[in-house]
C-alpha cells in the first residue's frame, strides 16, 4: 500500500464523491416521489393507470439496471432521443428505484388494518381523506424499514454508472486502476468513500426508524 | 308522534352462496334504544354494519329519517356523518393525540370550526372523565379510556343515531362498567337513538326500549325490553337467555 498514491488520487475520488453523492440523492428523492404516486394509485385502484403502473413495477424490477442504462444510453440515441449519461443515469435510478419504493410503500399501505378504514369510514371520510388522514401517516411509518433498505440499495446501485461512463466513484476508481495499475490503494480509497456516505446514512434511517414506530403500537 | 330515524325492509345480505341475513325488518324511533342480541354468529355485527353502509347488501331498503338510501359510497359518505358507530377494538388513530382524534372528523369532513369544536370536545372529555388525557396518544390509554374516547369522537359529530358494536366485548371486567355508564347516559340524559350490540345481559336488560333477537341470520324476535327478558316469545331466545345466566 503506497499512501502518496492515495493522496495524490484524493482529488479524484472527491469529485466522484460528490458525484455519487449527488446521483444518490437526486435518484432517491425522485424514487420516493414516483413510488409514493404509483402505489397510491394501486392502492386505491385507480382505473387503467393501475394497470399501466403494474406493467411498469414489473419491468422495472425484472431487468437489471444495467440493461436499462444501456438501453437509455444506447438505444435512445438511436430513435431520436440523446440525454448525458447522467440524466441516463438518474432516469435509470428513478425508473429502478420508484418500483421498488412502491412495493415497499405497498407494503406498508396494507399494513393499515381494516379496523382504522372502518373507523374513519364511519366518521363519514370519503376515499380523499381516508387517504390523507389515515392511509398515509399510518402507512408511511410502517414503510420507513422497506425506504431505508431502498435508500441504501439505490445509492450502491450508482456504481452501475460506471459502465456509461460518468466520473462517479466507481468509475473514478476502474479509471485510475486503468492507468496507473495500482489496484489495491485505488479499491481500499473507493471501499472507505462508499463506507463514509453509507454508514451515517444507515445510522440515520435506524434513528427515523425508532422515531416512528407508534404505528405498530395499541389504538 | 314520535320521529322515524330508521326503518329496515327485507334486507338480505349475501357473502358469495351463504346468505348472512335473511328478509330483516325493523324500525327506529327517535329516543328508542334497541339492543341486539342473540349467538355468536348470529349476524348481528353484520346487520349493525350494513346500518351505516360498512357491509353492502344484496336487496331491500334502509330507511334514514324517512328517506330511502340509495347506496352509493357518496350517499353513504352524507350518511355516516350523522350516524355514529363505535367499534369492539376502539380504532383510534395511534398518530393523533386523543383531541386530534376528535376533532379530524368534525373539522376535516364537516369542515366546521376548530375552536369551536375544540370547546366542544373539551366538555365531552370532562363528561367520561378524561380531560387530562386530551393530550395523550392512544398507546397511553387503557382499553377503557380508549373506548370512552372512541364514543366521545363519534359524539362529536352530532350524530342523529349511534351503532355501538360489542363495545366492552375486549375490555378488562373493571373497565366494563365505566363505558356502559356512559352509554345509559347517553339514553337517559340525551335521550340518544341507539341501537347497541352486546353480550352484557344485565346492561341490556336495563337499558333496552326493545329487543332484536338474531339467529342464524333471521330476526327472530322485536319485543319491547322488559317483556323479552321475562317472558321471550320464542323458545330459542328463552334458551339464549338461559343460557347466558350463571
Amino acid at each position: 500500500m503506497d499512501w502518496t498514491i492515495i493522496q495524490q488520487s484524493l482529488p479524484n475520488f472527491v469529485q466522484g464523491f460528490k458525484l455519487t453523492l449527488w446521483l444518490s440523492l437526486v435518484g432517491i428523492v425522485g424514487s420516493i416521489i414516483v413510488g409514493i404516486i404509483t402505489s397510491l394509485v394501486q392502492y386505491f385502484r385507480v382505473p387503467v393507470l393501475k394497470q399501466i403502473l403494474n406493467v411498469y413495477v414489473e419491468v422495472a424490477r425484472n431487468t437489471p439496471l444495467l440493461i436499462q442504462l444501456f438501453f437509455l444510453y444506447y438505444a435512445f440515441p438511436v430513435m431520436g432521443i440523446k440525454m448525458t449519461a447522467e440524466t441516463c443515469g438518474i432516469i435509470g435510478l428513478i425508473f429502478l428505484g420508484g418500483a421498488y419504493m412502491a412495493e415497499g410503500f405497498t407494503g406498508g399501505f396494507n399494513g393499515v388494518s381494516q379496523n382504522q378504514l372502518d373507523a374513519g369510514e364511519a366518521l363519514g371520510m370519503n376515499q380523499f381523506q381516508l387517504a390523507r388522514y389515515v392511509v398515509l401517516p399510518q402507512g408511511l411509518s410502517l414503510s420507513v424499514p422497506a425506504l431505508a433498505a431502498n435508500i441504501i440499495f439505490l445509492i450502491k446501485e450508482t456504481s452501475i454508472f460506471s459502465v456509461i461512463a460518468i466520473p462517479e466513484l466507481t468509475n473514478t476508481a476502474l479509471d485510475l486502476i486503468g492507468m496507473y495499475y495500482r489496484s489495491n490503494e485505488y479499491l481500499f480509497v473507493l471501499v472507505v468513500a462508499y463506507a463514509i456516505i453509507l454508514i451515517p446514512v444507515i445510522l440515520l434511517l435506524d434513528w427515523l426508524e425508532r422515531r416512528v414506530r407508534y404505528g405498530a403500537f395499541g389504538n | 308522534m314520535a320521529e322515524e330515524i330508521l326503518k329496515v325492509e327485507h334486507l338480505n345480505k349475501f357473502y358469495g352462496d351463504w346468505q348472512a341475513l335473511h328478509d330483516i325488518n325493523f324500525d327506529l324511533q327517535k329516543g328508542e334504544v334497541v339492543t341486539l342480541l342473540g349467538p355468536s354468529g348470529s349476524g348481528k355485527s353484520t346487520l349493525i354494519r350494513t346500518l351505516n353502509g360498512l357491509e353492502p347488501f344484496k336487496d331491500g331498503n334502509i330507511y334514514f329519517k324517512g328517506e330511502k338510501v340509495e347506496p352509493t359510497p357518496k350517499e353513504w359518505q352524507k350518511l355516516r356523518q350523522q350516524i355514529g358507530m363505535v367499534f369492539q377494538s376502539y380504532d383510534l388513530f395511534p398518530n393523533l393525540t386523543v383531541l386530534d382524534n376528535i376533532l379530524l372528523a368534525p373539522t376535516k369532513v364537516q369542515k366546521r370550526d376548530r375552536e369551536e369544536v375544540k370547546k366542544e370536545a373539551m366538555a365531552l372529555l370532562e363528561r367520561v372523565d378524561l380531560a387530562d388525557q386530551a393530550n395523550s396518544y392512544p398507546r397511553q390509554l387503557s382499553g377503557g379510556q380508549k373506548q370512552r374516547i372512541a364514543i366521545v369522537r363519534a359524539l362529536a359529530m352530532h350524530p342523529e343515531l349511534m351503532l355501538f358494536d360489542e363495545v366492552t366485548a375486549s375490555l378488562d371486567p373493571e373497565m366494563v362498567r365505566g363505558v356502559l355508564e356512559i352509554i345509559k347516559e347517553l339514553a337517559d340524559r340525551d335521550h340518544m337513538t341507539m341501537i347497541i350490540v352486546t353480550h352484557e345481559m344485565n346492561f341490556a336488560a336495563q337499558i333496552a326500549d326493545r329487543v332484536l333477537f338474531l339467529e342464524d341470520g333471521k330476526l327472530l324476535e322485536d319485543t319491547p325490553g322488559k317483556q323479552f327478558f321475562e317472558h321471550p316469545q320464542t323458545a330459542r331466545a328463552a334458551e339464549f337467555l338461559s343460557s347466558m345466566e350463571f
